[in-house]
């Protein structure tokens, strides 16, 4: 079952085209992460799904609801989606225990239920704080517990590790996933970090521009990405034409060989070198020497020959041959 | 890609001026009831104006009596304003420009005197000096009273100057008076003028000291109109020839403050300023700035403390001036939680909706502030003669009429205090599953609780020295301290009064006080 469905959602600002067209599928229980550089439209998916806009054309639902579109247009209240806003945004007037409790009903289950979820975070003990007695990572969890409280459908995180600091990043987002994964929540994370993207989620949704350029699991956008504006969205890298004859690509550079994953016909192509899988090899004694350890974003890595620029290619379709 | 968050789309921008509590009708109705409430009288004073058709208008407006009343009018504000002008700007720069010895003292004790009520002030010096009544008694009053308008906003005005543009002045070879004449002025020409239409909109809106000091202006001749035989038509139609007068004066106001604001450019943090070394001159500008706290703070408190004193001081009674005490602090009590409940809708859909009706719904709030109370209290008899009868004279007219002349402080607080709190707060608050109407008694009325109570307090300061509604419309029997002020100064038994003028200064101005302690840039009125 998907805990997420967005067909043909299409949303404008005056003239200006936010949302064309997005479709989104999230699985319960997975994390998906919706990433694209700003202004590209994230922020209004965002807003769309939690139901604080109203889409011009559409459907968003969640579970097997629909929320808005089709004649339908469901109070954020009564969605069950939970947003945890960029800079936490906890309610100062309340305590840590209290702001986690806050969309849990009155009753008797809601001591333990705030307690669990403070333990989830990794922040038991802290449920008498204030919010401005912690630090910005702490809210951020603190902000994550009180998502995760009520057991919503879907739990939309917005840019929440930018208004951290750049070394604390990678911990409170390790962290933040564990959480995701323990309470076995559904979570779309919307940022424009590449990385975050590709280290957090299952499955990573590309927006350029308002389209949905791809949707993917990490391991795929990075080795095959649909365009060469995903590709140069996606990693770093250089872009070189060349033809592409089987399961090599002739460049100015010299020959290159393909991906198996890339779907790009015989012709002109446009080639994306990554930078990682270019490995340099003093010419004879290292062979054996494994590379350095790939990163956990699903890169593949692979040994290059000994000699020459070698490199894995990622083959973009070119659409206008020359 | 950078790390670096990304800047703010404009689209997003245009989303923040929508959220949740749009979708509350009750919160929207609420807030068209106050400015509905807020807008009854002016209807009735209008229907009461034309009540003996369009004709009569004409005919009373272009009277010689007319006429003079409006120059008089006028006359007052010009020198008013001139004066509070002169002593405003001079004394702002003094204390944040220049080394004057004990400024920090300085800035806090030149705010006090918007808080001493006209009236208050009128009656110590016509006790004193009885040959003051007529033109310049009132003028000296209430220049007194009125220059911290531009005293304040001109002070903030030099503290956010850019030292730079007169460093660059001096570089390219003009003399300090040249630049204190071509830049400092020029920038602070904005804050000046602004702050002296407020003057001017003061003067013309003041009851008390023109009352106390017998000058025949606009508001004594409307109350005069009002009480010797009541003649209703003649009483609304100088109302309107005065509210005419002063909206002229607010658009004007209005149109200066937003060129002001423009003029302000340029980003960057203003260096702090160095003062400038007054030499020798330092005591002068000392003796003038003690000088001018001496005649409008010193001499008129201490002769109200002196008529205590006074021989006959046995005369004062006791149970009567705590009666009196009780029930200024009762009605004002009741009339800042009503003016406060009636507030919170309009506030809140302010600070949150920013749609065309929500903002014209608030300008009505405002509008009725902007007019001379004695306007209000006449449009406020309108109402209760036509409208409810039974009422009239009765303790809900007062309230009424207090609320539709200060409620709009309350608004401007909440409102202030519900935009800092940000709108995403809001909409967590939805996503975890709460009601619209939800969200404002749990998230939204806690965090502004501080605003509101300083909107509550501002209000419940206000209401305390009101005098001429009060005047119309308290309830046969009961007194307020400005009530009985108000009839001991029309017998000139200044002992007596004395003790409520007292009163008066420490239940209005002592809290003003306080809270201008430390942030003087705040005016406190």
């Amino acid at each position: 079952m998907s805990a997420l469905e967005v067909r043909g959602l299409t949303k404008r600002f005056g003239g200006v085209l936010a949302l064309d067209h997005v479709d989104v599928v999230v699985p319960a229980g997975s994390i998906t992460a919706v990433v694209g550089p700003s202004g590209s439209g994230k922020t209004t998916l965002l807003r769309l799904v939690a139901g604080f806009e109203r889409p011009d054309a559409g459907t968003v639902a969640v579970g097997d609801t629909i929320v808005a579109g089709a004649g339908r247009l469901v109070a954020p209240e009564r969605r069950r989606v939970a947003i945890v806003p960029q800079e936490g945004a906890l309610f100062p007037h309340l305590s840590v225990a209290a702001n986690v409790g806050f969309g849990l009903p009155r009753g008797r289950g809601k001591g333990p239920r705030v307690i669990e979820c403070l333990e989830l975070v990794g922040l038991a003990g802290y449920d008498k704080r204030r919010p401005d007695q912690l630090s910005g990572g702490q809210q951020q969890r603190v902000a994550l517990a009180r998502a995760l409280a009520p057991h919503p459908s879907l739990i939309m995180l917005d840019e929440p590790f930018s208004a951290l600091d750049a070394a604390l990043r990678p911990q409170v987002r390790a962290e933040v996933v564990a959480a995701l994964r323990a309470d076995g929540a559904t979570a779309v994370i919307v940022t424009h970090d590449r990385d975050e993207a590709l280290s957090m989620a299952d499955q990573v949704v590309v927006l350029l521009d308002g389209r949905v350029a791809q949707a993917a699991t990490p391991a795929t956008l990075y080795r095959a990405p649909a365009s060469a504006e995903v590709a140069a969205f996606i990693g770093p890298g250089e872009v070189v034409s060349g033809e592409r004859r089987g399961s090599v690509v002739h460049t100015s550079r010299g020959e290159l060989p393909v991906d198996v994953a890339s779907r790009a016909p015989d012709g002109r192509v446009d080639v994306v070198v990554r930078p990682e899988p270019v490995l340099v090899y003093p010419p004879t004694d290292a062979v054996d020497r494994d590379p350095v350890d790939a990163d956990d974003d699903g890169t593949d890595r692979r040994t290059a020959g000994a000699s020459g620029v070698d490199a894995v290619a990622a083959v973009a379709e070119d659409e206008a041959p020359a | 890609m950078t790390t670096a968050s990304p800047p703010v789309p404009a689209r997003r921008v245009r989303a923040d001026r929508r959220s949740g509590l749009r979708t509350s009708p009750v919160l929207a109705g609420a807030a068209v009831a106050t400015a509905v409430i807020t807008a009854v009288p002016l209807w009735y004073l209008l229907v009461q104006a034309t009540s003996e058709g369009l004709a009569e208008v004409w005919d009373e407006v272009w009277q010689r009596r007319t006429l003079d009343l409006a120059i008089r009018s006028i006359g007052l504000a010009v020198v008013v304003t001139a004066g509070c002008l002169l002593i405003g700007t001079a004394t702002a720069f003094l204390v944040t420009r220049t080394d004057l010895p004990g400024r920090r003292v300085w800035r806090v004790l030149l705010a006090l005197p918007l808080s001493i009520p006209s009236y208050v002030s009128a009656f110590a010096w016509i006790s004193w000096r009885p040959s003051l009544a007529g033109f310049w008694g009132a003028a000296l009053v209430l220049t007194s009273v009125s220059y911290p308008f531009v005293y304040l906003p001109v002070a903030a005005s030099l503290r956010r100057l850019d030292r730079t543009q007169e460093e660059v002045a001096r570089s390219l070879g003009k003399n300090p008076t040249q630049v204190a004449v071509g830049v400092t002025l020029r920038q602070i020409r904005p804050a000046a003028t602004a702050g002296g239409l407020l003057v001017a909109l003061y003067v013309l809106a003041d009851f008390g000291a023109v009352a106390t000091m017998r000058y025949e202006s606009f508001t004594w001749v409307i109350y005069g109109a009002y009480r010797a035989g009541f003649n209703p038509v003649r009483a609304a139609i100088l109302s309107l020839v005065l509210v005419a007068i002063s909206l002229v004066i607010v658009l004007a106001e209005h149109r200066v403050r937003g060129r002001g604001a423009a003029a302000r450019v340029g980003g960057g943090a203003a260096r702090p300023v160095a003062p400038i070394p007054l030499g020798p001159a330092r005591w002068p500008a000392l003796a003038g700035v003690a000088g001018l706290l001496t005649v409008v703070l010193m001499i008129p408190l201490w002769l109200v403390v002196q008529w205590l004193f006074r021989g006959d001081s046995g005369t004062v009674d006791l149970g009567e001036l705590g009666r009196a005490l009780g029930t200024t602090i009762g009605v004002s009590a009741l009339a800042t939680i009503v003016a406060v409940v009636l507030a919170l809708p309009v506030g809140l859909l302010a600070a949150r909706v920013r749609t065309r009706w929500a903002q014209g719904v608030e300008r009505v709030t405002f509008v009725a502030h902007a007019l001379p109370g004695i306007v209000i209290a006449i449009s406020v008899v309108f109402v209760g003669i036509r409208l409810l009868e039974p009422l009239y004279q009765e303790l809900p007219m007062l309230i009424f009429a207090y609320v539709v002349l200060f409620c709009s402080f309350a608004v401007g607080s909440i409102r202030a205090s519900v935009e800092q709190a940000s709108p995403r707060i809001d909409e967590v608050a939805r996503s975890l599953g709460a009601r619209p109407l939800e969200v404002v008694w749990r998230v939204t009325l806690p965090l502004a609780a501080p605003g509101i109570a300083a909107g509550a307090g501002l209000v419940f300061l206000a209401t305390m020295k009101e005098l001429p509604a009060t005047l119309l419309l308290h309830p046969t029997g009961t007194d307020t301290l400005a009530t009985k002020l108000w009839q001991e100064t029309a017998v000139s038994d200044y002992a007596s009064g004395a003790p409520y003028a007292l009163a008066l200064v420490l239940v209005a101005a002592l809290p003003a006080a306080l809270l201008t302690r430390g942030r003087e840039e705040a005016p406190v009125s």
